[in-house]
């Protein structure tokens, strides 16, 4: 078994009004088997001992599904290895003697609550506004009274695999949520049952995402180059069409984006 | 106290239908006076409050998370049943009744059990209209499969991440909700204490953990959705921040906790490399479908290269003990049998702590059968997950595996209607002791937490709050004034311990293995003797040494873990104290004293048929046992054999 020393300059910030700055601390001992956050464990622990206030970093299921943990490890979001959670990442990916710095996601929408720790209350903002299907409990026609073509559910499923950790925020240079929005746009648009609020959704999630402060999509690809579960930006394009198609067609006031390099026709607030 | 199970009587198809009939209804008008806090946001929790607020009612949801999308059961993996026959081969509400009843070993309520069997059919229903993208065949028709040793195939899966789907969907219908504004959300918030006026519980106190601050929430009933209590074993595959506390306030204020004992331990998680690690993870155990497990017969084998290994020297010890269910057999005799061979010495991997714990899953022969695509078809992102964890690629190497807990089937005691035995208090989901008995099958713990939070709470919740005839609580109410002035002094008490020295993590760690040691996968008189003595003086310890730097005005996760590893200290011991009262072997309770000759669990339902609840009398007195003995009228009690 490996064992190795890291030096990491850590962002700490005591809350979102402190301007914040890097504290360095050693790691003597890494173990090559433990997980990036197990190896941030380590360090708390003594910390603690010491009396002194440790890390304090958002996690919690470690095994990549809850998208919870978020930091940038040497300016990528969740670290080196593709496809990953920071949670998922190993030691076993670095080398004795190396230097790394931890910052927070990084974004006007995500204010810093505490070190590492984000508010990401916009991306439930966003879902809020129009992301899932109006159906009541128990209203339900019988599940398989309605075929989905097998490619669509696949397809569907992709996008739904977005675990809602905001690396694809925190990667884009104008800070913009378009692919965890395109996600979800995807994923219920590509169903049946998704159809009949189709235009309707994805109208209300852009003006949700616009008005929280995230920065548009100019096609960077950031964001799929970060995301631990692949979502592909292709997404983002069906969720564009979608948008031009309820602003053709919708009956609702269409507001007009600013910014981003994209021009979109401008309608009325 | 004397426990009434409150359930109907008479044909049981017919119970939960008659049930409903007989309920109270609150007309829709009325709905908005009443005020409801549900806390948790996974399954039971999510759809409990996304289905109460549809129906009007006024509706306060927490979670200690920041997004309520993140709760625990978004990590569950293979699948949902349902009794829906799709596969024509030979399923009904009965036979998954039947299934379950014998699965959990003859310690459940057989009315709750056939009522979760009968309402499993509409879950499906209900989450394939929210969009969930369930698996399908080409026709477009929903695909099944056959799941922990079921021999029907009944199970409803979203590739190896149906919790995730169903729970996203109970989350976005609860998103609907708060936009509605008929939900309020409470995210980064912990519930610390249960506020109970006039025998009845009217609200929560919790702390906001961004700020710190400690804040009172009164209503005319409370749900606990708030999951198992796994991580009393410190390593475990729950998420980090799972916790007791909610149930165990619950408990201390008079709500009765059952069968702390019934803890289940998953067979195929990947063990554990090293003395650092903070968790466990699990993999689906649909990879028992294709993957065979085996140890080398000898113990010199143990170190060499699997792939080395000639045929003749490998035991299947599974297929050689269980020929008719083979590496299929039910969850609890899968782990028992891993840790036998090991603890003889034949495990194999790295040594932690002086012992190779881990055992092979291997798929060279159903590569060789169907080839390595279909086999990446079927467990990818299982075969990428494993070879991130473990740094080794499962396609060439034998996967390392060994079991961990997993899921707690032990909870608050409810009746027929999911009420605690304090008025007003409800549990939903795994916080539950309902449906499982002494082991749960698996991809039922999704169809239970939607069963309980769709279906049942919705109905038995608003004809509590028919006759409730509440008066109003205030939050300057004494009760409520005494329970804040409670939290803050323990907290105070949290943050400066006498001595301080080490972190929370450092006792939950030594919890963790004393439990699992002695009220782990198998148990005994002896063990559990000594358990109860070293329980207290780690707890007094704990309460002596443990550190917590900061302020309690603050973001501070030490401060959170403390609490909830004190409250962990308490349950440990109450989960052992339970576990040798119950002299019998039985699911996943094995009693070393009670076994066959060939190591089965033997039950004794003479004396054990009964359901467990402890009440809670005191800081150092015992805890009073009351017990509900379990009538089986339909299915009836046999021996579990898999031989």
């Amino acid at each position: 078994m490996r064992t190795f020393k890291l030096t990491l300059h850590i962002w700490r910030q005591k809350d979102a009004r402190d301007a914040g700055h890097f504290e360095t601390h050693v790691v003597p001992d890494v173990n090559e088997h433990m997980s990036f956050l197990e190896m941030l464990d380590v360090l708390n622990e003594r910390l603690v001992a010491e009396g002194k206030d440790p890390v304090a970093f958002d996690h919690d299921c470690r095994e990549g599904i809850c998208g919870t943990c978020s930091m940038v490890v040497n300016g990528v979001p969740h670290g080196p290895q593709r496809a990953t959670t920071v949670c998922q990442l190993h030691m076993r990916h670095f080398r004795d003697g190396e230097e790394l710095w931890l910052e927070p996601w990084r974004a006007k929408a995500f204010p810093v609550i505490k070190d590492l720790i984000v508010n990401r209350g916009a991306l439930d903002r966003i879902i809020e506004a129009g992301g899932y299907v109006s159906v009541r409990t128990g209203s339900a026609p019988e599940a398989n009274e309605v075929p989905v073509p097998k490619e669509s559910a696949d397809l569907a499923m992709d996008a739904a695999a977005c675990i809602s950790c905001g690396a694809c925020v925190a990667a884009c240079p104008n800070a913009s949520a378009s692919l965890f929005m395109a996600a979800k746009v995807a994923h219920l648009g590509l169903l049946p049952q998704g159809q009949p609020e189709r235009y309707d959704r994805v109208r209300r999630m852009i003006a949700q995402h616009d008005a929280e402060g995230f920065g548009q999509c100019t096609n960077h690809g950031e964001c799929e180059a970060a995301c631990p579960k692949e979502i592909s930006m292709r997404f983002i394009a069906q969720m564009n069409r979608d948008f031009l198609h309820a602003m053709a067609l919708s009956r609702q006031p269409v507001a007009a984006r600013q910014g981003g390099a994209e021009t979109v026709e401008k309608a009325k607030a | 106290m004397q426990l009434q199970s409150n359930e109907p009587t008479g044909p049981i198809e017919k119970r939960w239908d008659q049930h409903r009939f007989d309920m109270k209804l609150v007309n829709p008008a009325s709905r908005r006076r009443f005020r409801v806090i549900v806390v948790g946001t996974g399954l039971a929790g999510a759809s409990a409050a996304a289905t109460l607020g549809e129906l009007g009612f006024r509706v306060q949801a927490f979670c200690y998370q920041d997004s309520p999308r993140r709760a625990h059961s978004i990590a569950a993996q293979g699948g949902i049943n349902a009794a829906k026959n799709y596969q024509n081969d030979g399923d009904s509400v009965w036979r998954l009744f039947y299934d379950t009843v014998k699965g959990g070993d003859f310690r459940a309520r057989e009315s709750n059990v056939y009522r979760l069997a009968q309402i499993s059919v509409q879950i499906i229903d209900q989450c394939v209209a929210q969009g969930v993208p369930f698996a399908r065949e080409y026709s477009g028709l929903l695909a099944n499969r056959s799941f922990g040793g079921a021999q029907v195939s009944r199970t409803f899966y979203a590739r190896g991440q149906t919790g995730q789907q169903l729970l996203l969907g109970a989350y976005q219908a609860l998103a609907r909700q708060i936009e509605a504004k008929t939900v309020e959300m409470h995210t980064r918030s912990e519930m610390l204490d249960l506020i109970v006026v006039g025998g009845r519980a009217r609200g929560i106190i919790t702390r906001d953990l961004k700020t710190g601050r400690i804040e009172a929430h009164t209503a005319d009933a409370v749900v606990l959705a708030t999951g198992g209590y796994g991580n009393v074993f410190f390593l475990s595959t729950n998420a980090k921040g799972c916790n007791t506390t909610a149930i165990w306030r619950a408990s201390k204020k008079g709500a009765l906790l059952a069968n702390p004992c019934f803890t289940q331990i998953h067979p195929t998680c990947i063990p554990q490399s090293g003395e650092y690690q903070g968790k466990l993870t699990l993999m689906s155990e649909s990879l028992r479908n294709d993957g065979r497990v085996w140890v080398p017969k000898r113990v010199e084998d143990c170190t060499k290269d699997p792939r080395r290994i000639p045929e003749a020297d490998r035991d299947y010890y599974l297929e050689r003990r269980y020929p008719a269910f083979g590496n299929l057999v039910p969850r609890d005799i899968a782990s028992r049998a891993a840790k036998v061979v090991c603890d003889e010495g034949r495990g194999v991997g790295p040594a932690v702590e002086g012992q190779r714990r881990g055992v092979y899953l291997d798929f060279s022969d159903a590569i060789a059968r169907f080839g390595k695509r279909t086999i990446e078809e079927r467990y990818g992102n299982l075969f990428q997950m494993y070879e991130r964890i473990a740094g080794e690629d499962p396609y060439e190497m034998p996967m390392r595996i060994y079991p961990a807990t997993h899921y707690t089937m032990g909870g608050l005691w409810v009746d027929y209607n999911l009420m605690t035995t304090i008025d007003g208090l409800f549990a939903a989901g795994e916080a539950n002791f309902s449906d499982h008995g002494a082991n749960r099958l698996g991809a039922s713990a999704l169809m239970q937490g939607l069963a309980d939070g769709y279906f049942v709470l919705p109905s038995t919740l608003s004809s509590y709050l028919a006759q409730a005839k509440n008066s109003d609580v205030s939050t300057d109410h004494p009760e409520v004034r005494s329970a804040v002035l409670a939290v803050e002094e323990r907290l105070k008490r949290l943050m400066n311990a006498p001595k301080p020295k080490a972190s929370p993590d450092v006792f939950h760690r030594r919890l963790g293995r004393i439990i699992w040691n002695e009220c782990g996968m198998s148990r005994s008189r002896q063990g559990l003797e000594k358990a109860l003595a070293e329980i207290p003086a780690l707890r007094e310890e704990f309460w002596e040494t443990v550190a917590v730097p900061g302020t309690g005005e603050e973001l501070n996760q030490t401060l959170e873990r403390a609490g909830r590893v004190a409250d962990f200290i308490e349950l440990g011991e109450l989960m052992c104290r339970d576990a040798l009262d119950r002299d019998e072997s039985c699911g996943c309770h094995f009693r070393e004293e009670h076994q066959t000759e060939d190591g089965e669990a033997k039950r004794n339902d003479a004396e054990y048929a009964y359901a467990a609840a402890w009440e809670y009398k005191g800081e150092n007195a015992t805890p009073a046992l009351q017990k509900e003995s379990l009538k089986f009228d339909f299915v009836k009690p046999t021996m579990r054999s898999y031989k």
